[in-house]
């Protein structure tokens, strides 16, 4: 059925139905051009050169013999580069030290940035920036982490997200339990990185500042940018049409910096890629974790004593905060709960923003420690989660929005066969593998900030939504053009999406698992304005009629509740003792996330973040050297994530999960599907061999020492 | 990264003529290694000398029931041939489990040999490595080596070899052939690894200037019945952590002729001659396998964090021995 009427029908049901990627001929033709591939006449290139020392002061930048190579035009350093401000607070708080390029002397970590060589070309870039001499004054530095600290502390608490909740007499109620779990968790550090690495060019046009990126949030970038160069914002554009991921990784980073900081020097269009070696040391990563989980209930599983610390790491120069113990603080009730998230300060790179921050290292300890509960009260996993369903936010007592979090295990149960799991561990083996089964709880927040969108009625029909929107491949793009045709009731044909452009005003980042239910509140609302004008009657003008939205009052008169989405994860996986090898054979995720707007789009987006959690599970690893400091093995051969033949069949679904009271009804699914993955894969793991695995990820030769599977041996 | 000449060779002596006229020369197959460290600045050739012409990609069965095995054939190729597979079963299965289908599809059989470690040392020009740069020091020795060496190693290095292919290939007794200025030579892949001792940097015994023409694989019935098995932290597209390949003759519960080598435990392929030793004339029972395996790693040498390789390596001679025997009744 072909659409050709001229907006008088009303046509709603796009959201809900599947629809491919808009750009998707684009992307797999190689049409769609990235930000480290545009040309632009005059480019020059810039290369980063990054410290060697984990901690101390930049001696001498011995410059001359570069800039006499072939090609190259300058070289960058704390000792000639443009002054930036970084004494300001964004919407993500104070800008990252990174990103205040060379400020001062002093190096902080290794790979902090020493140095910018640009050239004529990327080679003579990176042949100078390999070539230059830095000297140091080195300094004794700490990179090892490890629970407990001596200088771990708390942060202090912020109103919004506390660093430490506390209610109960935890003692007592945990002597009260006829039944303790007390167990310590580790996850590694991990890294973000994207298929398509960081990259930003950086230009004076006309006197505005042009940058072409690759981002999460091109207006976020475009204000940070003006507010490090004391520029007028209005004077700043910043561009991200195609964006090959980011994950939490492509916010502001020294790359733009840098493209800005040489842009103004040369007075010609500079550019700037950074290599995957230096991403692992610039574009933060997820910290490692340890954390330490008691669990008091009685005999019937019932709790009554919470637990959850966690411990992370901090640079020197920033405090972020990997708050791996928040999850408890919706999830489960008790009479006695406390959490707190406590850092320690390292020569170490600032961690930042990682897909699921907090949720994905904090569901691994907490789903494991209670399949570890379940097992010690001989209850069901699934049974277990039932009894301790809590009817308010235990911490802030407030009522849930919804909270389908039974209806996603009883359908995942009922897809995964979950009924006839014989509970005993190390009781099946398929040849020289053990197989078991687990599940875990999975949540994230459902949250939305302030944005703007203008919806043009074109003359010929046509509407152009205009939204500093990213897709950072998540299929943004398309999803918006469904909302934006239901609200203006046409076809999605009809709509002519704009994103990805700073200068079309303030709008949330991709990030937090909030763009797609924050864009498509203000593209709704600029739709449904647009439309009662339409309805008014009267003629287009040629200039069209448009109408803009803002979505900040809207969000502030949002009831105070506890918004989530909810998912229930299972997996299988076959375990070699002998080898130490852990195959995961099936995974199943069942999740209410709100309103599904682009079903295609949206399971592609689960069942990515469910790799992700098997790749965690299993696979996920950086090392940081003691004695240097540095990153080992910095490059995707030595960082492993899960390869295709690790990746078994995977299904991801989804309940209903209307929210009335909503005015948008969408919760988001950017980190949810990564939430719980892998403590179901080290359950199943348990089950399987009858060992428990605390420490991600689990590698083979964990596996091996760890021996296990007795019972199903004999 | 340094700029480089290129030429393309088209007959063997002409390489070998162009590789002596420029010692900063570096021979190019598929390039899957090279490349990839000129791309990171640890090897900065000044030439490269394209091989991939050369023609050197034919697989022959010799008169005495063998193979020869030319330089530039595939990966894909070797893994495919019907010879390889018929009479060295291992082989084939040892280089399937490497790289990805892309990487066979253009890496060779003499770039496979020459191929450089993976420790993360080496492959990070900002760190120390006596590999790279002699006398540096080498920091996986204190830092990160649960990858590393646990036999044979030194306190110079304790890198493992990243191959597969040569796994089983020193099971079978690979005799690697080639040519120089002053003419052609062979030596046996027992003798082509050199020790590391106190020169980790020097990792062949090719003498300079030599061109890898090929590889003659002696008969070894033994071979038809054989399997290589390989350990890596995900199930495809890494490196080993323990690899074995094993063949076995067992005649009435007797194992008349047995071949081991183990991989990525030490800086070669590693033959477990003397696990053979107490294998053959000997019962081919779980507990010979076992024993056999704890003689061999009797001279193990683990760090803090490597010592699970003894444990793998162990379980790997039971399990593929073990299944061998079985193949071997049926």
């Amino acid at each position: 059925m072909t659409t050709t009427t001229t907006g008088t029908t009303a046509v709603t049901g796009a959201v809900g139905a599947a629809h491919t990627r808009l750009e998707g001929l684009a992307k797999v033709t190689g049409a769609a051009r990235y930000a480290g591939e545009i040309p632009f006449a005059e480019l020059a290139h810039g290369w980063l050169v990054l410290s060697t020392i984990a901690r101390g002061r930049i001696r001498a930048v011995e410059s001359a013999p570069v800039l006499a190579m072939p090609g190259v035009l300058a070289v960058l350093h704390h000792g000639n580069a443009p002054r930036v401000d970084g004494n300001y607070t964004g919407p993500l708080g104070a800008p990252d030290p990174v990103v205040q390029v060379f400020q001062h002397d002093r190096v902080p970590y290794a790979g902090w940035p020493v140095a910018l060589v640009v050239a004529e070309t990327p080679e003579q870039a990176r042949e100078a920036a390999e070539t230059l001499v830095v000297r140091y004054d080195q300094e004794p530095h700490e990179v090892a982490f490890a629970a407990g600290h001596p200088d771990r502390y708390t942060p202090e608490n912020s109103p919004q997200s506390p660093a430490e909740t506390e209610k109960g007499d935890l003692a007592a109620e945990l002597a009260a339990s006829a039944v303790v779990v007390d167990a310590q968790y580790t996850t590694p550090e991990e890294h973000h990185h994207p298929l398509e690495p960081h990259a930003a060019m950086a230009r004076w046009d006309g006197g505005r500042l042009e940058v072409v990126d690759s981002n999460q949030g091109s207006r976020f970038v475009a204000e940070e940018l003006a507010n490090l160069f004391s520029l007028d914002p209005a004077s700043v554009r910043v561009r991200s049409e195609h964006v090959g991921g980011g994950f939490g990784s492509k916010a502001l980073r020294p790359h733009q910096v840098l493209a800005t900081m040489a842009a103004t020097v040369l007075q010609r269009p500079v550019r700037v890629v950074l290599t995957r070696r230096q991403m692992f040391s610039v574009v933060g990563y997820r910290s490692p974790t340890a954390q330490r989980i008691r669990l008091g209930a009685d005999a019937d599983g019932r709790l009554r004593a919470f637990d959850h610390q966690g411990e992370s790491v901090t640079s020197t120069v920033r405090e972020f905060i990997e708050r791996s113990a928040d999850m408890g603080r919706v999830m489960y009730d008790a009479a006695a709960h406390h959490t707190v998230n406590r850092v320690v300060r390292l020569d170490v790179p600032t961690p930042s923003w990682m897909r699921a921050p907090g949720e994905a290292p904090g569901s691994f300890a907490l789903e494991s420690a209670l399949d570890e509960l379940a097992e010690k009260c001989g209850l069901d996993p699934i049974a277990l989660r039932a009894r301790n369903e809590p009817a308010a936010g235990p911490v802030s007592g407030l009522p849930f929005s919804s909270r389908k979090l039974l209806a996603c295990f009883q359908e995942g149960a009922r897809r995964f066969g979950w009924a006839d799991r014989d509970p005993r561990p190390g009781r099946r083996r398929d040849g020289r593998w053990l197989l078991g089964t687990g599940t875990a709880a999975a949540h994230f927040a459902a949250r939305a900030a302030p944005s703007t969108a203008s919806v043009t009625a074109e003359a010929d029909g046509d509407f152009i939504v205009r939204i500093a929107a990213a897709d950072i491949g998540t299929g943004a793009r398309t999803a918006l053009t469904l909302i934006a045709a239901d609200a203006l009731e046409v076809t999605p044909e009809r709509i002519r999406m704009r994103i990805a452009d700073s200068d079309f005003g303030p709008a949330m980042i991709a990030g937090g698992s909030m763009g797609t239910r924050s864009w498509a509140w203000a593209v709704t609302a600029a739709a449904r304005e647009l439309r009662e004008q339409l309805a008014l009657g009267g003629g287009i003008p040629p200039q069209g009629i448009t109408v803009r939205s803002d979505t900040t009052a809207a969000i502030a008169a949002l009831a105070q509740k506890e918004r989530h989405a909810f998912g229930a994860q299972f997996a299988e996986v076959a375990v070699d003792v002998t080898s130490g090898e852990v195959r995961v054979r099936r995974m199943l995720g069942i999740f209410a996330a709100g309103r599904i707007v682009n079903p295609l789009t949206a399971r592609s987006q689960f069942i990515g973040g469910m790799t992700w959690g098997l790749s965690m599970a299993l696979h996920e690893e950086a090392v940081r050297d003691r004695a240097s400091g540095a990153p080992v093995g910095a490059d995707l051969a030595g960082y492993h994530v899960a390869a295709h033949a690790d990746v078994p069949p995977i299904e991801a679904d989804w309940v209903d999960d209307p929210d009335e009271d909503d005015p948008v009804g969408i919760k988001g699914i950017g980190e949810i599907g990564i939430v719980g993955g892998a403590a179901a894969i080290a359950n199943a793991v348990w089950h399987a061999t009858g060992v428990r695995h605390r420490d991600l990820p689990i590698r083979p030769d964990r596996v091996l020492l760890a021996g296990g599977g007795d019972r199903a041996a004999g | 990264m340094r700029e480089f000449g290129y030429r393309r060779a088209h007959d063997v002596h002409g390489a070998v003529a162009l590789l002596a006229a420029e010692p900063e020369a570096r021979l190019l197959g598929g390039g899957t290694n090279l490349v990839d460290l000129m791309k990171t600045g640890v090897e900065r050739p000044a030439l490269l000398i394209d091989v991939q012409d050369l023609p050197l990609d034919r697989i022959e069965v010799t008169q005495d029931g063998g193979l020869r095995i030319g330089a530039t054939v595939t990966n894909s190729a070797l893994a495919a041939d019907p010879e390889v597979r018929r009479r060295y079963p291992a082989l084939a299965q040892a280089v399937l489990s490497g790289a990805s289908g892309q990487l066979r599809n253009m890496a060779t059989v003499g770039g496979n040999l020459l191929q450089r470690t993976r420790c993360g040392y080496f492959t990070d020009p900002a760190a120390a490595c006596n590999k790279r740069v002699p006398g540096a020091g080498c920091p996986a020795i204190e830092g990160e080596h649960h990858n590393h060496a646990i036999l044979g190693a030194s306190g110079h290095c304790v890198a493992v070899h990243p191959s597969d292919m040569g796994v089983a290939l020193a099971a079978f007794d690979a005799v690697v052939g080639y040519e120089t200025a002053d003419g052609p030579g062979e030596l046996p892949l027992a003798e082509f690894y050199l020790p590391v001792g106190d020169t980790p940097h020097l990792e062949t015994a090719l003498p300079s200037g030599a061109l890898i023409t090929g590889l003659r694989l002696p008969p070894a019935p033994v071979a038809a019945v054989s399997r290589y098995r390989k350990v890596r932290e995900r199930a495809s597209y890494a490196f080993a952590i323990g690899s074995l390949a094993a063949a076995l003759d067992v005649h009435d519960g007797t194992v008349r002729e047995v071949r081991l080598a183990f991989g990525a435990v030490a800086s070669r392929p590693w033959r477990a001659r003397t696990a053979e030793r107490v294998l053959t004339g000997g019962p081919a029972s779980a507990e010979a396998f076992a024993a056999a395996a704890d003689a061999e790693l009797a001279a193990a040498e683990a760090l803090p964090h490597n010592g699970y390789k003894v444990t793998l390596m162990r379980n790997l001679v039971v399990a593929l021995l073990t299944e061998l025997t079985e193949e071997a009744a049926r």
